[in-house]
């Protein structure tokens, strides 16, 4: 351990904490532009300088290493007066109108300004060029707001291990961006949108849907329908000064039925449909492999998240194969929308609007991949980020906290608990392996409180084993079998778990999400998502599932009755048509 | 500054075909591919194999290495010794170092762009020469300092400038 001095206060750090660590024990805020948590730090941005006894200059605290006895300064004139130049010289170049950015009231380099008195442009003068990358589905890119802070470069390269964003040129010319100039669409970019939930001001941002939302509904001839992910319930009331942690499902109903959506429904009940499909093509994939003595691809890859599909395609798409070929709950509820319900309540499938709430930016891209029309019409028209629902919220005077809770509407509107838990890592595992193991032995998977353990958490890999015993006759081929089941959640973690593969480990079922902490921490949630804030969404999800006496999703009554009525059986052709896709390498 | 597309079948440095150049450069790469802070050495390989790095061969670099292709080209466009345009055959570099500067280094290179009538960076279009300007060759003493290839100019005067060009075939 190694004490340092910080302000006069002692602090003990383990060896090799940095300044900014130590200071960060002692509960003192250094403010910071480029700083991105467990990651090697940049010392890009400068802003969070401190003074050091003896040493020749200010140093940056995020890049110096706290050595024994060291006396560090946070807060003096001299202090103070550094890291205001620093923003100002940030904001010299920084060619933003706050008043019409999107950031606006959202944006840290604005929040840093007004913090430190910055009240006018200390130094006029040349700013950076705007050039508008608006070239992909789901992002926008605005190299005149960049200020250069290198965090999008960090979760592009480092996190997700994508590297479709590095710095390019030097000096006042530099950019981050991707090789030579090119859009965005023209490199490998997978569309999580990690950079846009990371970017401290208006740099990188999705692509707005809020508009086209607000037309469709104005339409009085279009039927528009909404549905949302379950990571945006324990999100949403973050953007409405709740705790984190804080979950606000009644009051978000209540909330898109203001907004004038005609029927407000739950991705949920296409995740309980997304499990029967899935755990049904598991059990499939299975049985001709021991049984059939086929060559199977497994382990089987989940589908959920359409930044790994991405990355898969560009990446690995020798495992195009291991993919199930369900699509995203998304992207089914988008397909039995346009023809079940449809039908159902007699309207015309042309004018029904799907707009989807994602905690996601890749939910963009997804829903306009040119496949995704097998109900005869794009599936899913409107994907809206957390964020963007947020705004749309304050956009019409709703008083989001003095709602009262509302209930979502029948027949696509209820989810199991297994449903909810789809929004956190090692969620989708649990949700199938709680289905698949009842179907298989008839009996209630016997882990306590239905949750398996060993996949919970922010661990990047995690893995779990479970000995099937007892099997029904008709599953007796899977008596005494180890199903092995491995999970990430980042894509450089996915990488890893592939290579564990490749490299021979066993796996019978592997669940990916795109995004670190899975679907709440994805680019669209409200910012700015640390690994606290992850547990606390993880922990809210838990808790809604644990709430519902509807835990498994075999169980889902209205999944119960689109079978009956619609979809015949998990697998189904009719299943195939509408529930199932493909994919392509993208090489 | 976008990396062109090769169209030149022959090298500048002898006869050899482009398809040999790229066997060579994946024989270097590959045997590099383990090294860390491999990149900007086999850029330099590369650029001395082709004269200048083309997208091609940057792709090749990307994908033997394992560095994104973002991060190859963020290296090449820091550095102004890489160029992703074709070079001339001689690459005249005048030092702009402080000591050749206040020698006339200035007055040097403001010729050198009137004789072959191109800017810093440019290539005559008979593709002879190729003009750069460079930070310190660490020979202050001869200043002002020019180098066309691998010979070295020194104490050059502007009028002086037509004699280096023409002994240059």
């Amino acid at each position: 351990m190694t004490t340092v001095y910080i302000n006069k206060q002692a602090v003990e750090v383990k060896e090799g904490s940095t300044i900014f660590d130590a200071a960060a024990k002692a509960g003192i805020r250094i403010p910071t532009l480029c700083h991105v948590e467990n990651q090697i730090p940049k010392g890009a941005c400068r802003v969070c300088m401190v003074d050091v006894e003896g040493a020749r200059s200010m140093v940056a605290s995020c890049t110096s290493p706290a050595l024994e006895g060291m006396k560090i300064t946070t807060n003096s004139k001299n202090v103070r007066e550094a890291r205001k130049f620093v923003v100002e010289l940030l904001i010299s170049e920084h060619c933003g109108e706050c008043k019409t950015c999107v950031r606006n009231e959202d944006c840290e380099l604005q929040q840093l300004a007004t913090e430190m008195g910055i009240m006018e442009i200390a130094f006029p003068g040349e700013t950076l060029k705007t050039f508008i990358d608006d070239s992909t589905a789901a992002l926008v890119r605005d190299s005149g707001k960049c200020i250069k802070c290198r965090r999008c470069m960090t979760v592009c390269n480092e996190i997700q291990g994508v590297g479709s964003l590095f710095a390019q040129g030097r000096g006042f010319e530099s950019k981050i961006g991707p090789a030579f100039d090119q859009h965005l669409d023209g490199v490998v970019c997978v569309q999580c949108g990690q950079c846009a939930a990371i970017c401290p001001v208006g740099a990188i941002t999705e692509k707005e849907h809020i508009d086209f939302v607000w037309d469709a509904i104005e339409d009085p001839k279009k039927f528009v329908v909404v549905q949302t992910a379950p990571a945006i319930r324990a999100a949403l009331g973050e953007c409405f000064d709740y705790e984190p942690g804080t979950l606000v499902t009644g009051k978000m109903v209540s909330a898109l039925r203001l907004l004038g959506f005609d029927r407000v429904f739950d991705t949920n009940f296409a995740a309980d449909l997304t499990i029967m499909e899935e755990g049904t093509e598991l059990l499939t994939r299975l049985k001709r492999a021991l049984v059939d003595k086929q060559q199977v691809a497994l382990p089987q890859f989940t589908s959920c998240s359409p930044g790994w599909i991405k990355y898969a395609e560009y990446f690995y798409p020798e495992i195009l194969d291991n993919i199930s070929s369900c699509k995203s709950p998304q992207q089914m509820f988008g397909a039995v929308a346009k023809t079940y319900y449809a039908k159902k309540t007699g309207v015309d499938p042309k004018d029904v609007v799907v707009v989807s709430v994602m905690p996601c930016t890749a939910k963009k891209f997804e829903c306009q991949r040119p496949e995704m029309n097998d109900s005869g019409f794009q599936d899913v028209d409107y994907v809206l980020t957390t964020r963007e629902l947020a705004r749309m919220i304050k956009q019409s005077g709703i008083e989001f906290r003095n709602l009262e809770d509302g209930e979502m509407d029948s027949p696509m509107g209820s989810g199991s608990g297994a449903a909810d838990i789809f929004a956190n890592t090692g969620g989708v595992m649990e949700a199938a392996v709680r289905t698949a193991y009842e179907i298989v032995t008839g009996r209630e998977l016997p882990v306590e409180n239905l949750h398996l353990q060993p996949v919970i958490g922010l661990e990047g890999v995690k893995k779990a084993s479970l000995k099937i015993e007892g099997c029904l006759p008709a599953w007796s081929f899977l008596e005494g079998v180890e199903l092995k089941v491995g999970v990430a959640h980042g894509l450089g973690n996915a990488k890893k778990i592939i290579e564990a593969m490749r490299a021979g480990e066993e796996f019978h079922f592997i669940e990916i999400m795109t995004c670190p902490g899975g679907c709440i921490g994805g680019g669209g949630q409200p910012r700015f998502t640390t690994n606290a804030i992850r547990e606390k969404r993880i922990g809210a999800i838990y808790k809604e599932d644990e709430g519902k006496q509807l835990r498994k999703s075999h169980l889902n009554p209205e999944v119960i009755q689109i079978y009956e009525e619609f979809l015949k059986q998990p697998l189904s052709h009719l299943s195939h048509e509408l529930l199932h896709t493909k994919y392509f390498d993208r090489n | 500054m976008s990396a062109q597309k090769t169209e030149i079948t022959r090298c500048n440095c002898g006869e050899v075909q482009e398809d040999e150049l790229y066997e060579r450069l994946k024989i270097i790469v590959q045997s590099q591919r383990t090294i860390p802070g491999a990149l900007i050495p086999v850029l330099q390989t590369t650029q001395n194999l082709f004269g200048y790095l083309p997208e091609k061969a940057l792709r090749i670099i990307s994908k033997e290495l394992k560095k994104p292709y973002s991060e190859v080209a963020g290296v090449v466009g820091f550095y102004s010794y890489f160029s992703t345009t074709p070079k001339g055959k001689y690459t005249i570099r005048v030092c702009m170092g402080t000591a050749c500067y206040v020698r006339g280094g200035q007055d040097v290179l403001k010729a050198l762009q009137k004789e072959l009538n191109i800017g810093i960076g440019g290539t005559t279009p008979n593709k002879k020469f190729s003009l750069e300007i460079g930070r310190c060759f660490g020979a202050c003493g001869l200043a002002p300092v020019v180098m066309v290839g691998d010979q070295t100019f020194q104490r050059v005067k502007p009028t002086g400038i037509s004699e280096i060009l023409n002994s240059f075939e």
